[in-house]
């Protein structure tokens, strides 16, 4: 579905170059739910960015659905971090979500349909002629969300989509993201800090090194598909993964950067996963 | 109610204190250069309201409107375009910084030679003077589109035209309008100029017409009608603009309070 090879990227300064992500390999299967977790500067929105074909790696390539992302794919949304940046303050919550089902040249009647259908799938079923500012965060969280699914993608990629929002809102809007998921399955990456939610989100997590940034570990979450903020978080299977994902967060860093064979092995794992 | 009260006359406070002011001081003025206020009202309303309203007023405001119009116009569309392509910018700079120092009053003769003193003219003075600060606002504006905004738009394929029509021109808005504001003072100063050198009619050839033929209080009676002009066009540019960026507004409030 989405498969990344071998992905490096390094930034040209004027006096340094920084080598954001050293080498990168995993592949998204199909309706898969993935959970892409590490340090805060581990280099995750700049692999985002190169998924979405944003930004253009300096090695290795990035394939959907077989072909070479050299721009953004047609069968792609996203969901940025900053809602209140990256909705259109001059344009209702309607026309924002509808903008860009305009652009692909959606007939205006199944434009109608996908943009109420997505609008209250989120739970904003009454407030379309509302500008984005006059809600709360959480709700223009949702917007965005709205926007992503009323586009139809096959994948959706989400860059710390809740960070930004208060704990309460958070986990409903995580339940939100499940549902939308198990509704449209759509393949979704979604990148986060925070472990818990990495765990509690998806099929499976991957866990990155800190910049210079490898694979350290694919995990599967073997948790049930059926999950719930009190009981999920409670199991003792959530506590032992919620472990392992942050032991291996937490190691020490001269153990991921020393060798290049420290590399292939994580990059290996990752291949396996 | 009393609020509404104690708003308006706080804001007409000053003015009525000033024309009072005036008023007196000029009262029963025997002086030939300072006449009595009542006898420029009068002059305000006989002449300014009268004949000179379509002969004077009406031709000013006129070629202000065409050379504001086509300042925008061409200001916008080089501002967008300088915005967007940075080579552009980097190729025009030095020759627009050079002509932007040139003050516009002294074109006007070399205008003159050009064009003749017709309205042609006036109105590419006008244009020429008041489409700097609409260019560069433009520009800047252009420039200023937010990253994540314009990433959301290439993701979602929204490119070209579109961007600009969706994504370009509404985000550099604000700055457009601030540009256009500064342009219409600019071009309500250049219409008076360029009535003062040569002309047959207009608001400035007709307070220089007055002076000459000592119609003294006519003279001060144009000077008040311009005032009065360019206080309502700038009223009414304020209620076009809180239309038309009334998100803006809205905006910065939302994150004033939050």
């Amino acid at each position: 579905m989405l498969e990344v090879n071998g992905v490096k990227k390094v930034y040209e300064g004027k006096s340094r170059t920084v080598e954001a992500v050293r080498n990168l390999t995993f592949t998204l299967g199909q309706g898969e739910f993935t959970c892409l977790v590490g340090p805060s500067g581990s280099g995750k929105t700049t692999l985002l960015k190169i998924m979405s074909g944003l930004l253009d790696p300096t090695e290795g390539e990035v394939l959907m659905e077989g072909k070479r992302v050299d721009g953004p794919p047609p069968g792609m949304a996203i969901v940025f971090q900053e809602y209140g940046r990256s909705l259109f303050p001059w344009m209702s919550i309607r026309d924002n979500v509808e903008l860009p089902l305009k652009q692909k040249k959606v007939p205006a009647a199944r434009r109608k349909e996908l943009v109420d259908e997505s609008l209250s799938a989120v739970g904003l079923a009454d407030v379309h002629s509302a500008y984005p500012w006059q809600l709360s965060g959480g709700m223009q969280q949702r917007v965005a969300i709205a926007r992503a699914i009323a586009y139809e993608p096959h994948v959706l990629l989400m860059d710390e989509p809740f960070a930004a929002v208060d704990a309460q809102t958070r986990a409903d809007l995580e339940d939100l993201v499940r549902d939308l998921w198990h509704r449209y399955k759509m393949t979704v990456l979604f990148v986060t800090h925070d472990i818990d939610e990495s765990v509690y989100l998806g099929q499976r997590v991957i866990i990155l090194s800190s910049s210079p940034t490898v694979v350290r570990e694919d995990l599967a979450i073997d948790l049930p598909d059926e999950r719930d903020q009190l009981n999920t978080r409670g199991s003792a299977r959530f506590n032992e993964l919620r472990a392992q994902v942050y032991s291996q967060i937490h190691r020490p860093r001269e153990e991921a950067v020393e060798a290049p064979s420290r590399d292939a092995g994580a990059t290996s794992l990752a291949k396996q996963g | 109610m009393t609020g509404v009260l104690k708003r308006v006359g706080f804001l007409l406070g000053l003015p009525a204190v000033l024309f009072a002011l005036w008023w007196t001081a000029s009262a029963g003025s025997t002086d030939f250069y300072f006449p009595p206020l009542s006898r420029i009202l009068e002059s305000l309303v006989d002449e300014w309201f009268g004949p000179r309203l379509m002969d004077d007023v009406v031709p000013s405001l006129l070629r202000l409107a065409a050379g504001y119009l086509v300042a925008a116009v061409v200001g916008i569309t080089l501002g967008v375009l300088i915005g967007t392509y940075k080579r552009l910018r980097d190729f025009l700079e030095p020759v627009l910084e050079f002509f932007r120092a040139i003050p516009p009053p002294v074109i006007v003769p070399i205008l003159m030679l050009v064009f003749g003193i017709e309205n042609t003219m006036k109105i590419v003075v006008i244009a020429f003077g008041c489409m700097w600060p609409i260019l560069l606002n433009t520009a800047e504006g252009v420039r200023a589109v937010d990253s994540t905004q314009s990433e959301t738009a290439r993701v979602y394929r929204i490119t070209g035209f579109a961007r600009l029509r969706y994504l370009v021109l509404p985000s550099a808005s604000p700055q457009i309008a601030a540009g256009l504001r500064q342009g219409l003072s600019v071009a309500i100063i250049l219409m008076v100029i360029s009535e003062l050198f040569a002309a047959s009619d207009g608001l400035g050839f007709a307070i220089v017409q007055a002076q000459r033929s000592f119609a003294i209080p006519e003279m001060w009676a144009g000077m008040i009608m311009l005032g009065l002009l360019g206080f309502l066009l700038s009223l009414l540019f304020r209620l076009v603009e809180s239309r038309w960026l009334a998100w803006y507004h809205g905006l910065r409030k939302a994150q004033k309070a939050g």
